[in-house]
């Protein structure tokens, strides 16, 4: 079974990502800001991050750059997920390695059309 | 729904653009002519079926069939059929049309755009290869509204999330607000007209390629054999279908066969006679 990290600091983002991503055979571990995430990323690098961009202690962003300077952190697919919706934010987001980008509001069938970009459904 | 209306809006339907629709469907004739029925001022279903029996207007019936015709549609969708474009049928093309540097490509039932732009960015990304030919996309559809939708190239943001990848729309997108609006350098690669499968198809002249996907699905037997067989006759022998995946040909007309290992395209059986010759011949 492929493994997906989700990061958001809101809950219900969460939850809702959590639920699509299991409909599609992820186990899914969850991480509530970018530190938490490194942590998780250090005791097991997941097959997939789905990540938001604004969020408390340590942002999307800096945590992709530091994801991609860690050993094996080269591994995950990253697709952003967030309400940065604009064509800068998304051209940092490609530069700093991430492999997709979902503008929030998002649904299943984005989810899914995403993951298939990237060859994980 | 009263059964004389639904059996008004399926002969119409049927007779306007091919579409058969069967009785479990009629849910489908509230949701999408409501809407019309209320921009004409009409109270309901019933209503609309007594102006079109009174009053065959023709602005009315258009409205009619453009509601019911009009299907979704996204980007490089399904995937596949848009990686066989760029693996198999461009390259046999490019070998194959070597003297003239031309192809030609029909999107038929082209909707709101997304699938001849799909095909204009895959050539975009072979242009090294394209330099001195001749590449034409022709989308075409029934319904004027969608093709004005697919003219302006304009999307939202909902629709360019769906099988397009971030670094297409990143590539071939300028932002609009919350929308996105494709570039002219892709858009100008696009030709749009408006036609109904029913008609003569000889006035769009001959194509290499045609994508007919997820369109033969609404039409009965015998119109699917007329329609395939209409298209063949506009073929070059070496010319490629594409049709959608719930689609095929077997059992519907001999004209074609599938490809071997390329699920959805489709090959002429034989060089297609013009369209009176046996007539000719015999007289």
């Amino acid at each position: 079974m492929k493994t997906c990290l989700v990061v958001d600091d809101s809950r219900v983002v969460r939850k809702v990502a959590r639920k699509i991503l299991e409909e599609l055979s992820f186990a899914c571990d969850e991480a509530e800001d970018g530190r938490q995430a490194m942590e998780a990323c250090v005791r097991r690098m997941p097959d997939l991050i789905l990540l938001d961009w604004n969020m408390p202690v340590m942002n999307g962003i800096e945590f992709l750059r530091s994801l991609r300077q860690m050993e094996g952190g080269d591994v995950p697919r990253v697709v952003f997920c967030t309400t940065e919706n604009d064509l800068a934010h998304i051209q940092e987001a490609l530069s700093a390695g991430a492999n997709e980008y979902i503008m929030k509001p998002f649904d299943s069938d984005i989810v899914q059309s995403k993951l298939a970009q990237i060859g994980l459904v | 729904m009263k059964t004389e209306d639904f059996d008004l809006f399926q002969s119409v339907l049927k007779q306007r653009s091919g579409l058969v629709l069967t009785r479990d469907k009629a849910y489908l004739l509230e949701s999408r002519l409501t809407p019309v029925a209320r921009r004409w001022n009409m109270k309901d279903l019933g209503e609309l079926a007594g102006a079109i029996r009174s009053r065959r207007d023709e602005r009315l019936l258009r409205d009619v069939t453009e509601a019911m015709t009009t299907n979704e549609s996204s980007f490089f969708r399904d995937g596949k059929p848009f990686e066989l474009f760029r693996q198999v049928v461009l390259p046999t093309f490019l070998k194959a049309r070597e003297d003239t540097r031309r192809i030609r490509i029909w999107s038929a039932a082209c909707s709101t755009g997304q699938e001849p732009y799909s095909l204009a960015m895959i050539l975009h990304e072979e242009q090294a290869k394209l330099a001195g030919w001749s590449v034409e996309i022709v989308g075409t559809d029934l319904s004027t509204e969608v093709l004005d939708r697919a003219r302006a190239g304009v999307y939202s943001q909902f629709e360019v999330q769906r099988g397009l990848p971030i670094t297409h729309l990143v590539k071939y997108f300028r932002q609009q607000g919350d929308r996105w609006e494709i570039i002219p350098e892709i858009r100008r690669m696009v030709t749009y007209r408006e036609f109904n499968l029913l008609n003569d198809l000889g006035t769009l002249g001959t194509f290499d390629v045609v994508f007919c996907r997820n369109v033969l699905i609404y039409f009965d037997q015998p119109t699917k054999t007329r329609v395939l067989e209409a298209i063949g006759r506009i073929m070059p022998p070496d010319g490629v279908l594409v049709l959608g995946g719930a689609e095929t040909v077997l059992g519907i007309t001999d004209r074609f066969k599938p490809m071997d290992n390329h699920r959805g395209l489709y090959q002429l059986t034989t060089a297609p006679r013009p369209q009176g010759l046996a007539v000719k011949a015999a007289g």
